[in-house]
């Protein structure tokens, strides 16, 4: 941290008073610092409690609630084309969600999921412009090693400015996801747009060659497997590696890890390589998976969603998985229920309610109820 | 009108929410506790705004619910922060998050609905005859005047009363002012309320005063970078005036050099305010690394008192 401003202190220039007799009635609660780990009951409360809340919104909008939230499950998971759609959803939130939670596990608040995939979109799209004919094979792996790539490098923006100029990375990564929007909205609008696509903003389609193969005639592609190989190795990475052992010991307690000898610094880095790559892959299996171009609004909010899903799971890799899948479903029901006339960012209000019950439940939890003596 | 004059005058319109937001963060973070949830809370401020005012009418109580929405919202933070202890990033985050959600699901219906009116301007009669000085301040809207008066009263409050006092006690070390009989809990719940109120004034002033009618999203990362403008103010609501008009002209001049003809592409010039954001707070980190940074000792530590027995 930073030196202390010793100018500020003002609490030593106040006059003592007498304290208060610390008696209270009955009962009273007290705070107990030892419950830290959260129950399990926490994210189930926290998603049902969203639900009661939202559907205030939704009654005073003069609609149904039940009906609501009914139609968005079946919207999303009713069908077996709604179920591969939320499918679909699941990929990019599993891939940002774990980056997001591997830094997550030391501390660092990498919000900049959304820039990150943004520009690793934009980076596998330059791929299929600049080396048009390349054999499938050797398309989609150059894809996959420019999304990552530039993914990896828009996390290390983040990351040098923390760890060599004392730079808030919550601030660096959200500035970078808006300089990521507006250089897409450039290359879109501008030097990539599609000659033939009625001045449409967008690049040209990609090729067979250039696109993801898919399940049978869904939308499902073999993204979904890069998002579960990636949290197999993080859960063998985490638990059997000396380097997640380092990653465990900084983030239960780093003055700890630096006097152990932890190279914080470099950590911090590594993650945020690690976290933007993993962003960048959503993005590049987002284009050559799912759109075939490179469009304007190719994220719904993956980035944004994606943090909560990580928080939502405990930065657990099995939970990962469960909870990618349920704001999949989130997501497609947000949109089945433009049908009847609600906007879809009635996802985002439930995603938003969601983390504040959360984060209430993990510290009711630490409460006791106890008689006053 | 000069360049520099038509420069100063876009400044201080641009200017004037994120100084109102970095004025509510100041508040905020002095009492200790972290502010992240000022997007969110400019989206609400913005939305309630321009519903109640198209709905009614009256501009008094537009501002009355952008405060009133935004002051809840406030509290919830420090229910959250305060009372419950919970990881003060983590709620920042939600609120910006619910926020974007609700306001777009409420704005939905008046979208692009022009307001009745903006912000009215306080004509300084024979002031505006003045040259340059007149053409900047003579016809400047009540919400600007009142985010100056609240610049000098925010300043004398936090640096020359005893309520400022206790208000840095608290931000500063929570543990001894509770000792000195301060109310802790009382003095974060009521500045971070009243903090969360000046951030939502913000995004009301925005929707009055610079874009004039209600889009989803409509802010685009002017909260963050008031979350930003706090730390180059380094807490200090004089700093502040001139960290927000800084970054109003920044804002305005893309807008500008477009004007002018300039051969680069409006989305790199769109770029400015938040490439600057970084390396400004990139150079105040390498200047100010052996030097105090005005930082509240206590920020984003939850006071727990010590179990009497």
């Amino acid at each position: 941290m930073s030196p202390k401003n010793t100018g500020n202190t003002a609490a030593a220039v106040l006059e003592p008073v007498p304290a208060k007799s610390g008696k209270g009635f009955g009962l009273r609660l007290e705070y107990d610092s030892s419950r830290t780990r959260s129950p399990w009951w926490s994210p189930v409360l926290s998603v049902v409690l969203a639900l009661l809340l939202c559907a205030v919104f939704i009654a005073a909008n003069g609609m149904n609630p039940v009906t609501v939230y009914e139609k968005m499950f079946r919207g999303a998971f009713g069908t077996s084309y709604g179920f591969t759609e939320t499918m679909v959803k699941a990929i990019p939130l599993l891939l940002c969600g774990l980056g997001i939670a591997v830094a997550y596990r030391i501390s660092v608040w990498n919000i900049g999921a959304e820039g990150q995939l943004t520009v690793g979109a934009m980076a596998a799209t330059a791929v299929t412009i600049y080396f048009p004919d390349l054999p499938s094979f050797w398309a989609i792996t150059l894809m996959l090693l420019f999304g990552t790539a530039a993914g990896a490098l828009w996390g290390l923006m983040t990351a040098v400015p923390r760890t060599h100029f004392g730079v808030n990375e919550l601030i660096t990564s959200l500035m970078l996801n808006y300089v990521a929007l507006l250089a897409l909205d450039y290359v879109v609008f501008g030097p990539w747009k599609d000659p033939a696509g009625f001045n449409f903003p967008g690049s040209p389609m990609f090729t067979a060659a250039e696109s993801l193969p898919v399940l049978g005639t869904t939308r499902l592609h073999i993204g979904l497997i890069f998002g579960l190989v990636a949290v197999l190795i993080y859960f063998l990475m985490v638990k059997f590696t000396r380097w997640g052992y380092e990653l465990r010991l900084i983030g239960a307690n780093p003055t700890a890890a630096r006097y152990a000898g932890i190279h914080i610094k470099k950590h911090i880095i590594i993650v945020m390589l690690i976290s933007g790559g993993l962003a960048g892959i959503a993005g590049m299996a987002e284009v050559s998976g799912v759109t075939h171009k490179l469009m304007q609004g190719i994220s719904p909010g993956y980035g944004y969603t994606a943090i909560i899903v990580a928080w939502l799971a405990k930065l657990n890799p099995l939970g990962l998985i469960v909870t990618s899948v349920l704001f999949g479903g989130l997501i497609v029901g947000g949109y089945s229920v433009q049908t009847i006339g609600l906007p879809s960012s009635i996802s985002e209000m439930l995603q938003g309610s969601i983390l504040f019950f959360l984060i209430a439940g993990d510290m009711i939890h630490r409460f006791r109820i106890r008689r006053s003596a | 009108m000069d360049f520099t004059t038509q420069l100063l005058i876009a400044a201080i319109s641009a200017g004037t929410p994120l100084l109102l937001a970095t004025l509510g963060g100041i508040l905020t973070e002095r009492a200790g506790i972290i502010q992240l949830g000022a997007e969110g809370l400019m989206l609400m401020g913005a939305v309630s705004t321009c519903i109640v005012y198209i709905r009614s009418g009256n501009l008094l109580l537009a501002l009355l619910a952008a405060i009133a929405v935004t002051a809840v919202l406030g509290m919830v933070h420090s229910f959250l922060c305060v009372t419950l202890r919970a990881n003060q990033t983590m709620s920042g985050l939600a609120m910006t998050l619910f926020g974007s959600g609700l306001s777009a699901y409420l704005g939905k219906s008046i979208s692009g609905l022009p307001l009745p009116g903006t912000s009215p301007k306080l004509d300084l009669g024979w002031v505006k005859e003045i040259p340059v000085i007149g053409d900047i301040f003579g016809r400047l809207d009540y919400l600007t005047w009142f985010s100056l008066l609240l610049v000098l009263v925010l300043h004398l409050l936090i640096h020359h009363t005893s309520w400022g006092l206790h208000l840095r006690a608290v931000g500063d070390n929570p543990a001894t002012a509770d000792v000195m009989g301060i109310r802790v809990q009382l003095i974060r719940y009521t500045y971070v309320t009243a903090g969360a109120a000046l951030i939502g004034l913000a995004g009301a002033d925005m929707v009055l005063a610079y874009a004039p009618t209600w889009n989803e999203g409509l802010t685009a990362g002017r909260g963050w970078i008031a979350v930003g403008l706090v730390i180059f103010a380094r807490w200090n609501p004089l700093r502040a005036l001139f960290c927000a008009y800084f970054f109003g002209a920044l804002d305005s001049l893309g807008f500008r050099i477009q004007l002018l003809g300039s051969v680069v592409p409006s989305y790199f010039l769109k770029m400015i305010p938040y490439v600057v954001t970084i390396l400004v707070l990139m150079y105040l980190g390498y200047r100010n690394r052996n030097k105090p940074s005005g930082t509240p000792e206590s920020l984003g530590t939850p006071y727990i008192r010590e179990q009497r027995f």
